[in-house]
């Protein structure tokens, strides 16, 4: 292990040390380049982490720039904690989303717990107040014991976490796959709401200010954290126990309201977070944005063990500590209101002219290299890129199609999917009300969040159809998306900006690296097309286990606006008699479908494909429509296809449906073809809306007898109760649990 | 009439109460934190739900240890109307100012819902304005929301009216069903359910709100409507 103080500067490069820190053998040159001299061992630590991908982007840059940034309604892009959005009347909506993936693979509880905590930290170090969370999930198949614990132990977190710390958490998707069976996904995501005025940002302006350490005092849990999660989980994953953080989330609210507290203040320069690289990240990148130096004496930081060395003090990942800036002479005042919440807040250094990232302990410097070096002279790679065997030959197969010889078992058993079975035991352990706000909880399209005081509301979801981007990134890119914003658009919002979870595999392995490009690719098209820039975003590369990639999984998060209360629109039929629509029309598209994994137990052949230009003009009638107020419900058409979208429609109220479609039966009921939406008028409402909105079929009514019909050429296909289908639906997970 | 919000490190839905008595009753309120408090000007006083302390130990356990409890039990004796929802009511058990004590949920898991509720006595200063069994709709978001409490105390519960809510489908164990209890004298009440959180129409309910009018409307009828 690398406890010794005592390497030396020689013995660290003759034995190569630095590799263990996850440093390669030129990137170790190109310090001793920048240094002029050979780094120390807490040298080579703070290099170490801040170089790797986690906090560098190094490998991921040159993908991430092509990302459009820009918009009139974007007041910050990516580069801060969070990315903000302008929402009229003077306030902003803050949010991000951020990837807890090798530490929950790991210890499936912290893991999850401190990455709600760690997202929630980057929202209120803006000054926001938390307003909401959401999380994107991945396991394998919920056959094995394994993935089982995972699954609950990670949910168990994040409830644990999230229901505490007094933020509800009103949304999210999962899928199931087996390329996670050893190596789940977990993100969540924060928003915020802010006052446009009380902005803040992490920069170390001002020479002479004072460094104010507050929170958690440091401990040696999750030192190289950020490296862990550079690199390939491996079996020996348990020895990495050390490298997961230990979350407090009553430490965490008091942290929220003391720095809700002091944005307040004049005194406050900047404010960040201590999140992945601890100390060393947030202390040098405030300072290497501001063009300033940081001289940080480690003995005044508060610690909760003995003994700590240096290297131990700047790579702990110690969860629920922020970093400040503070006039100096005001220290006092700042202090006061972390001491009102039982908190700690201790200055511990001052700002810098010299552009110097300077480190005291015991009286010694142990660490001074060039702030810039640090977050801006990170090497940047151009991987190469390959495109996999697979992805040509899935381009040259014909179009697959399923055969479907009894579409009522078949519905009844996509319905248990668990991808697609209905998440309330999973939503049900999330407190999704607090703050008193939710207007529409989990389980729906996206989750609604009413703006107090005023009559508007935000909606907000993760989406990515992982299958999707398997078989043709660049497509299934474009499709996450756009179904993102469908499901924005569907509960009655103007979809306003993403930020990107980009999960891949190891991305010197030139065929995930051209997955990673594709679907950036296809990302950037999309949000150019859908007018949604990217404000935010993180990247979790190395999610392998046993050698083998998961499925590229670039998670979209995002915010939209909803103009007035009365635009809110259930996902779910509201009334018996009313007529049910469907807006776009089928082809024989089942690659990387639902049914697809159900009959053949395996994904391949071509993505769905899709048109930005249809998606954009059918997403802006329907909004329309719904602003015009002739909408009662909206439903986007995705994984299992029409029949899935009609049971999940008349699930909550226990109606029942009488619906007729005509040609193929398989395509129409069960394809997964983008751009189309189920919606339900009132019989009043139906020429209107067939004027206003393109491509509408209209398919039948909504029924008081509870039973879910469809007819096809005069004969009856499907006739269910729809209360048997819902039992289905709400009992696989539980009952795969059991 | 002026209601104190009291506040301890970890109450989380503070702001909650708070506005469901500014906006949706359009009565006064302040928030009280638990150090600088003086109870002895307000006319309600409200604990809200939350994690007091993390609920680490046992939930309500530390916050009902505090100094600001010997004031609360003093109003309590005065009659002040005292409501402990969800969290507060895990601290009004843990003060001892109602009997019994709270469990994990029988499965073990925290749950959040929409629940029925029967409103089994309205002849409470807090449920004066519902009818006499009346269904409602309030949400529940807890993890030790499994009310128990011994023979002899349920029996007293019984006889002596305590028992103010039951819930339609008992989601978490409780004994008899219970939701929320009142003290013998009637002036403090602990519930697991929110009804803060049901005090607008557009979150699902607005079933809450009547509990807080009825609160405004006894005060009115013994301090101002006789004056």
């Amino acid at each position: 292990m690398l406890q010794a103080l005592d390497i030396s500067p020689e013995t660290i490069e003759q034995e190569k040390v630095y590799r263990e820190m996850g440093l390669t053998d030129s990137e170790y040159t190109y310090i001793t380049k920048v240094l002029g001299r050979k780094p120390n061992f807490t040298e080579t630590g703070i290099f170490s982490v801040m170089w790797s991908e986690h906090c560098s982007y190094k490998t991921s840059k040159p993908l991430l720039k092509k990302f459009p940034t820009k918009a009139p309604h974007v007041l910050q892009g990516p580069g801060e904690g969070a990315g903000v959005i302008d929402i009229g009347d003077g306030q902003a909506v803050v949010f991000k989303i951020e990837s807890h993936n090798h530490p929950s693979a790991v210890e499936p509880y912290q893991g999850a717990a401190t990455g709600v905590g760690g997202i929630i930290r980057d929202v209120f170090s803006m000054g926001a107040r938390p307003i909401a969370l959401l999380n994107s999930l991945r396991f394998g198949n919920l056959t094995s014991s394994r993935v089982k614990y995972l699954f609950e132990g990670i949910v168990d977190g994040i409830a644990g976490y999230g229901n505490c710390v007094g933020v509800p958490t009103v949304g999210g998707e999962i899928q199931f796959d087996a390329c996670y069976d050893g190596n789940p996904l977990v993100n969540a995501m924060c928003v915020g709401l802010i006052d446009q005025k009380d902005i803040k940002k992490g920069i170390a302006e001002g020479v002479g200010n004072t460094v104010i350490y507050a929170g958690a005092p440091t401990g040696r849990d999750g030192i190289h954290g950020a490296t862990f999660a550079s690199e390939d989980l491996s079996e020996d994953t348990d020895s990495k126990r050390p490298s997961v953080q230990v979350g407090d989330p009553f430490m965490e609210k008091l942290l929220i309201e003391a720095c809700l507290e002091v944005i307040h203040s004049e005194a406050l320069v900047g404010m960040q977070d201590m999140g992945a690289a601890g100390l060393t990240s947030s202390a040098s990148e405030m300072a290497s944005k501001a063009g300033t130096g940081l001289e940080l004496n480690l003995d005044l930081v508060p610690q909760r063990e003995l003994d700590m060395t240096p290297y131990e003090l700047m790579l702990s990942e110690s969860q629920e500590r922020m970093l400040l800036v503070v006039k100096k002479g005001q220290e006092q005042e700042i202090i006061q209101v972390f001491e009102k919440y039982g908190l700690q807040a201790v200055a511990v250094g001052r700002v810098t002219e010299d552009k110097a990232f300077r480190l005291l302990h015991n009286g010694q410097v142990v660490a001074d290299v060039p702030v810039d070096s640090l977050a801006e002279d990170a090497p940047v790679y151009h991987k190469p890129s390959n495109v996999p065997e697979y992805f040509d030959h899935f381009q040259n197969m014909d179009q697959y199609e399923p055969n479907v010889d009894n579409a009522s078992e078949v519905l009844k058993a996509l319905l248990q999917q668990p991808t697609i079975a209905s998440k309330e035991w999973v939503y049900d352990q999330y407190d999704s009300m607090v703050q008193a706000n939710t207007v529409v909880t989990p389980g729906s399209d996206a989750a609604v969040i009413r703006v107090r005081g005023t009559d508007k509301a935000l909606a907000m979801t993760t989406d990515c159809n992982s299958r999707y981007m398997y078989l043709d990134p660049e497509t299934g890119g474009k499709i996450a998306v756009a179904e993102a914003a469908r499901n924005i658009v569907c509960s009655g919002g103007k979809p306003l900006a993403l930020t990107d979870g980009l999960n891949f595999g190891n991305p010197d392995k030139p065929e995930n690296f051209w997955q990673m490009e594709k679907s950036v690719d296809g990302m950037c098209a999309a949000s150019r097309q859908l007018d949604t820039p990217v404000i935010s975003g993180n990247v979790s590369l190395y999610n392998e286990s046993s050698g083998k990639a998961i499925f590229p999984t670039p998670i979209v998060g995002m915010v939209g606006l909803i103009e007035s209360l009365a635009h809110i629109t259930p996902s779910f039929f509201q009334e018996a008699g009313d007529a049910i629509y469907v807006i776009g029309e089928a082809s024989v598209e089942f690659g990387g479908s639902e049914l697809q994994s159900m009959l053949e137990g395996e994904y391949f052949g071509k993505a769905p494909s899709i048109d930005l230009d249809v998606e954009a003009r059918r997403q802006q009638q329907l909004l329309h429509a719904i602003q015009q107020g002739i909408i009662a419900s909206a439903h986007d058409i995705s994984e299992g296809g029409l029949a899935v979208a009609l049971a999940e429609s008349l699930f909550d109220k226990e109606f029942g449906c009488n619906v007729a479609v005509t040609n193929d039966l398989t395509v129409q009921l069960f394809s997964e073809s983008q751009s189309r939406f189920l919606v339900s008028v009132k019989q009043q409402d139906r020429v209107t809306f067939e004027q206003m909105v393109e491509d509408v079929f209209y398919l039948g009514n909504v029924t008081i007898d509870g039973n879910y019909q469809i007819t096809s050429e005069d004969k009856i296909v499907i006739k269910e109760p729809t209360q048997d289908l819902k039992g289905l639906w709400k009992g696989a997970i539980p009952c795969l649990l059991k | 009439m002026k209601f104190a919000v009291v506040v301890f490190p970890g109450s989380n839905c503070d702001r909650d109460m708070y506005y469901a008595v500014k906006d949706a009753l359009g009565e006064e309120a302040d928030f009280v934190w638990y150090q600088d408090a003086n109870l002895a000007n307000y006319d309600a006083i409200l604990l809200p739900g939350g994690f007091s302390y993390g609920d680490y130990l046992r939930s309500g356990a530390i916050a009902s240890t505090s100094h600001i409890m010997d004031q609360i039990k003093t109003e309590a004796s005065n009659g002040t109307p005292i409501l402990g929802v969800c969290n507060g009511f895990q601290v009004l058990l843990e003060a001892q100012l109602l009997p019994g004590a709270m469990l994990r949920n029988e499965r073990l898991k925290f749950m959040c819902h929409q629940e029925g509720l029967i409103v089994q006595n309205n002849q409470t200063l807090f449920t004066s304005e519902y009818a006499a069994l009346e269904t409602i709709t309030l949400p529940i978001a807890h993890g030790e929301g499994n009310y128990f409490c011994d023979d002899t105390t349920y029996q007293q519960l019984q006889s002596n009216n305590q028992i103010v809510f039951t819930y339609e489908n008992n989601p978490n164990g409780s004994i008899g069903d219970i939701a929320g209890i009142v003290n013998k004298d009637g002036n403090v009440l602990g519930m697991m359910p929110h009804p803060e959180r049901a005090s607008d129409a557009i979150l699902g309910s607005d079933d809450g709100i009547k509990l807080f009018q009825s609160i405004v409307n006894n005060w009115r009828e013994t301090y101002v409507a006789g004056a």
